[in-house]
């Protein structure tokens, strides 16, 4: 897993916006699409025509998109059974009997995650790590937690490296799984992995310290963000806020 | 629930309190940890964050065909201690987030909830209430964090429950789901406590300093000097132990509240009531209930004409028998090791 | 300053988990000496020089006895700020080294924590990059460098706080032959003390006239780094191994360059 998260290097506006309107930018959107009632089906449609928008500014590979999409799975799952555990009055749907508001609910979670899941792929696909932490810093995230973060970006990847390591050496030396086998074997990996990334933890401190370090990391963050960026940032958000707002005031 | 809670699958209200709750826990362990952080460095923290992405990655099977992972909220808690251990939670949840789309960024606070600070707190009390019953020596963690470990996965998968009886959007069964949930995470907490047990072990075989949970328990350092002389000296910064009991009391309290509050919150809400009373506690137990032999089997109890009061009353329950057998597990495991050694 | 670059008296330490690294170790290295220490593996050299700007002994809060001077100051807690700018520690492993988002933030922290802001900081975080060659990669995350530029980025880190003591831990270890002799440029056009643990002994005999050999936590030799190669009973009592067909006796050093 790399350090990088789900960065798609290429360059467009989207990809300019400093962070921390893109985080806020998200965090609008989604509680927008969150707040707006299942059954308002045409305020999802053009929610998703939104962030269709969105991915093309960004000019992200569908592919990708599309492929980041199955961290849904196991809440897919979970809404495929909604229609037929839930309790309440059955409708019949090509000779199945099911729950009507399970098959509300189900398309609920659907439409609402899948919704979420994209605007947060376009977040990720657009801000590098470092960008990432400097709107966090921005957005006055307690300085101790944008540390935290900080060192765990830096070091997945090594650490991502150094299991991946030890799994080839394992595996190498012949070792052939069965379930116990696999438990145990995944097992002792895993504690030689956390010695190791602790010791790695100490030495870091220490090489921080060697270079004066006496408990405040560095401001990452310099620039702030015009009106005008804000405004471009917030252009699909507020839209969407305005669906949701327009979806209570008309009704559905 | 080793996978995250996505955008909308809970109400707006839901998310919000659970956001409430996982910002106070949040801000509580901040002032907490503080001054480990500062003695220790933010680089440990955030290198066990790392450590606990990788490993949430490393797939083991629990049956059917299918798999699970650790979560390590109670193994970070044994081994950086609870209050850094939920910033190391929510630090992991966050970036899985925000820099792998994973996990509704308002879902946020109740996967940090139930990820970060359930599994991390029943994880870590329960683990120091044992090692205040079990032999007073370095190994002894091993067991009581595993215990931990074992509790902390049904007991956050409890809590999911809870939530949806709160703030799920559709009415299911409410009694079904808390049997395939909790029974489901029994399994996958079977596979947290053992890779648990595995990575205590080589800690304390290795760097047994490094264990948080036990760090009462370390030995004096003894020191030879140029000349060839001997002297003992205590090893830094022993934690003060608790009085016996105190950690105990709770480490139960937590867990009470934690299941208590948590069905009774269910059932204060209009919609849970419903739920809860009319269509679990009564009317439909016997056709619903799965596994209808548990006298839990429907989380509630039946035979108490209150739903409020039954709800709470079967998590009550849920939790104490679980630190019973949680008990006696470590036990045995205890006394097996002493006759091994 | 006045005084020896190192004086390092009777020091004793255990880490906190009771394993007791160093057992009384005693030398000196003067100002503008180029010293190598060689050792086996678990000598405590690691833990020695650590202990060279205070991050590991009695002054850090640990368990420990002795007495360390640098350029002729005592090691004191109230020093520490000036005795960690004053020696420069490069790390082994690079990744240890490099925990900043970027090369630029990296190469920035130790001038930053000295107070440095700006123009002023910028300005030293350039000269530092340059002084290895890697000014043109400032913007880059660590985990896009290879080994050898992490290395070098690494020994930028502390050159960019005017260290007049740099010590290193293993430079040389890792490295392709190329970057092995890139890094080896770098150091020896530097003008500062240089204390440099190795395995790698035609390094060593390359770059220190002098070297310290040590085990099990106490210094064991101290003389002309070829004689000390060239001592075969020496060299095998303490693990040392000469790479096939080198012989310090017939390669120049750096005496003979003057
Ligand atoms: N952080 C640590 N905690 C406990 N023991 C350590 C630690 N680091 C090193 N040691 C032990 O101290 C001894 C000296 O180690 P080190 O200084 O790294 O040796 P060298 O650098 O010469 O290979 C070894 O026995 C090693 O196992
Ligand atoms: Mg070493």
């Amino acid at each position: 897993m790399s350090g990088d998260g789900l960065l798609v290097t290429v360059d467009s506006r989207v990809h300019r916006l400093p962070a921390h309107v893109k985080i806020v930018a998200l965090f609008v959107l989604v509680l927008a699409v969150v707040s707006t009632p299942a059954a308002a089906f045409w305020a999802f449609g053009l929610y998703a025509v939104m962030l269709v928008a969105a991915v093309v500014t960004a000019r992200l590979p569908v592919l990708l998109v599309a492929r980041r999409l199955t961290v849904e799975t196991p809440f897919i799952v979970f809404a495929l059974l909604l229609p037929f555990v839930a309790t309440g009055p059955r409708v019949d749907v090509l000779g199945l009997e099911l729950s009507q508001s399970g098959v509300l609910g189900a398309w609920n979670v659907l439409a609402k995650g899948t919704l979420g899941v994209v605007a947060a792929i376009v977040l990720s696909a657009t801000t590098g790590p470092r960008d990432l932490l400097a709107g966090l810093e921005r957005l006055r995230l307690p300085a101790t937690l944008v540390a935290i973060l900080s060192f765990m970006i830096r070091y997945l990847s090594v650490v991502s490296d150094d299991l991946h390591r030890m799994r080839i050496a394992r595996e190498s030396r012949g070792y052939a799984g069965g379930r116990a086998g696999h438990l145990k074997a995944v097992a002792g990996g895993v504690g030689a992995l956390f010695v190791r990334s602790f010791e790695r933890g100490e030495r870091v401190h220490l090489a921080m310290r060697s270079r004066g370090y006496t408990g405040r990391m560095p401001l990452l963050s310099t620039r702030g963000a015009t009106s005008s960026q804000w405004l471009e940032g917030l252009a699909i958000s507020l839209a969407a806020v305005a669906v949701a707002l327009a979806v209570r005031v008309v009704g559905l | 629930m080793p996978v995250h809670v996505p955008d909308g699958f809970f109400d707006a209200s839901t998310s919000v309190a659970t956001g409430l709750i996982a910002a106070g826990a949040v801000g509580f362990s901040l002032q907490r940890a503080n001054r480990e952080i500062r003695e220790t460095g933010p680089a440990l923290a955030g290198l066990t964050a790392a450590f606990v992405f990788a490993v949430q990655m490393v797939n083991f099977p629990v049956g059917a065909g299918t798999s699970g992972h650790l979560l390590g909220g109670a193994l970070a808690a044994a081994l950086v201690g609870p209050w850094t251990a939920v910033l190391v939670m929510s630090t992991v949840l966050l970036v899985q987030g925000l820099l792998f789309a994973d996990g509704g960024l308002t879902a946020l606070g109740t996967n940090i909830t139930l990820m970060g600070v359930v599994t991390v707190l029943v994880g870590y009390f329960l683990t120091r209430a044992l090692l205040q019953v079990l032999p007073r020596r370095m190994g002894s963690v091993v067991p009581a964090a595993t215990a931990g470990a074992l509790l902390s996965v049904p007991v956050a998968a409890l809590a999911f429950t809870g939530l949806y009886a709160i703030g799920g959007a559709v009415d299911i069964p409410l009694g079904k789901l808390a049997t395939a949930m909790v029974g489901w995470h029994v399994l996958v907490g079977i596979g947290e406590a053992v890779i648990t047990a595995a990575v205590l072990s080589a800690v304390v075989a290795n760097r047994p300093d490094l264990v948080y949970a036990a760090r009462h328990l370390q030995r004096d350092l003894v020191l030879v000097d140029a000349d060839g002389n001997t002297s003992t000296v205590a090893p830094d910064k022993p934690i003060a132990a608790k009085p016996a009991g105190r950690t105990l009391g709770v480490g139960v309290a937590v867990s009470l509240l934690v299941a208590g509050g948590l069905s009774l919150f269910a059932s204060a809400h209009p919609d849970g009531l419903e739920f809860v009373g009319a269509k679990l506690g009564f009317e439909s137990a016997a056709e619903d209930s799965a596994v209808a032999g548990s006298p839990l089997a429907d989380y509630g109890v039946s035979g108490i004409g209150n739903a409020e009061v039954s709800g709470a009353l079967a998590g009550i329950i849920g939790v104490l028998v679980t630190i019973v057998v949680g008990l006696a597990v470590a036990k045995l495991a205890s006394v097996r090791a002493n006759r091994a050694s | 300053m006045s005084g020896p670059a190192i004086h390092v008296e009777r020091l004793v330490f255990a880490y906190p988990d009771g394993r007791q690294a160093l057992y009384g170790v005693d030398f000196t290295v003067q100002r503008g000496e180029r010293v190598a220490l060689l050792g086996p593996n678990g000598a405590g050299k690691t833990t020695l020089v650590l202990h060279l700007n205070g991050i590991l002994g009695s002054v850090a809060g640990g368990t420990g006895s002795g007495r360390i001077q640098i350029g002729g100051t005592g090691l004191h807690r109230e020093h520490l700020p000036e005795v960690r700018r004053k020696v420069g520690l490069v790390f082994q492993d690079p990744d240890d080294q490099l925990f900043m988002p970027t090369v630029r933030d990296d190469v920035a922290f130790g001038p930053a924590n000295l107070g440095l802001r700006g123009s002023e900081l910028d300005d030293r975080v350039h000269e530092a990059l340059v002084q290895v060659g890697m000014q043109d990669h400032a913007d880059l995350a660590p985990h896009h460098l290879s080994f050898g530029q992490r290395r070098r980025v690494a020994v930028a880190t502390v050159l960019a706080m005017r260290p007049e003591v740099l010590v290193l831990d293993e430079p040389s270890s890792n490295l392709d032959p190329a970057a092995r002799r890139e890094l080896s440029d770098i150091l020896s056009g530097l003008d500062v003390t240089l204390l440099m643990i190795t395995h790698d002994l035609p390094y060593a005999l390359q770059l220190c006239e002098r070297s310290l050999l040590m085990d099990d936590g106490r210094i064991v030799a101290d003389g002309r780094t070829r004689d000390l190669l060239g001592d075969a009973d020496l060299m095998a009592a303490h693990r040392l191994e000469l790479p096939y067909g080198f012989d310090p006796l017939s390669v120049p050093g750096p005496e003979r360059k003057g």
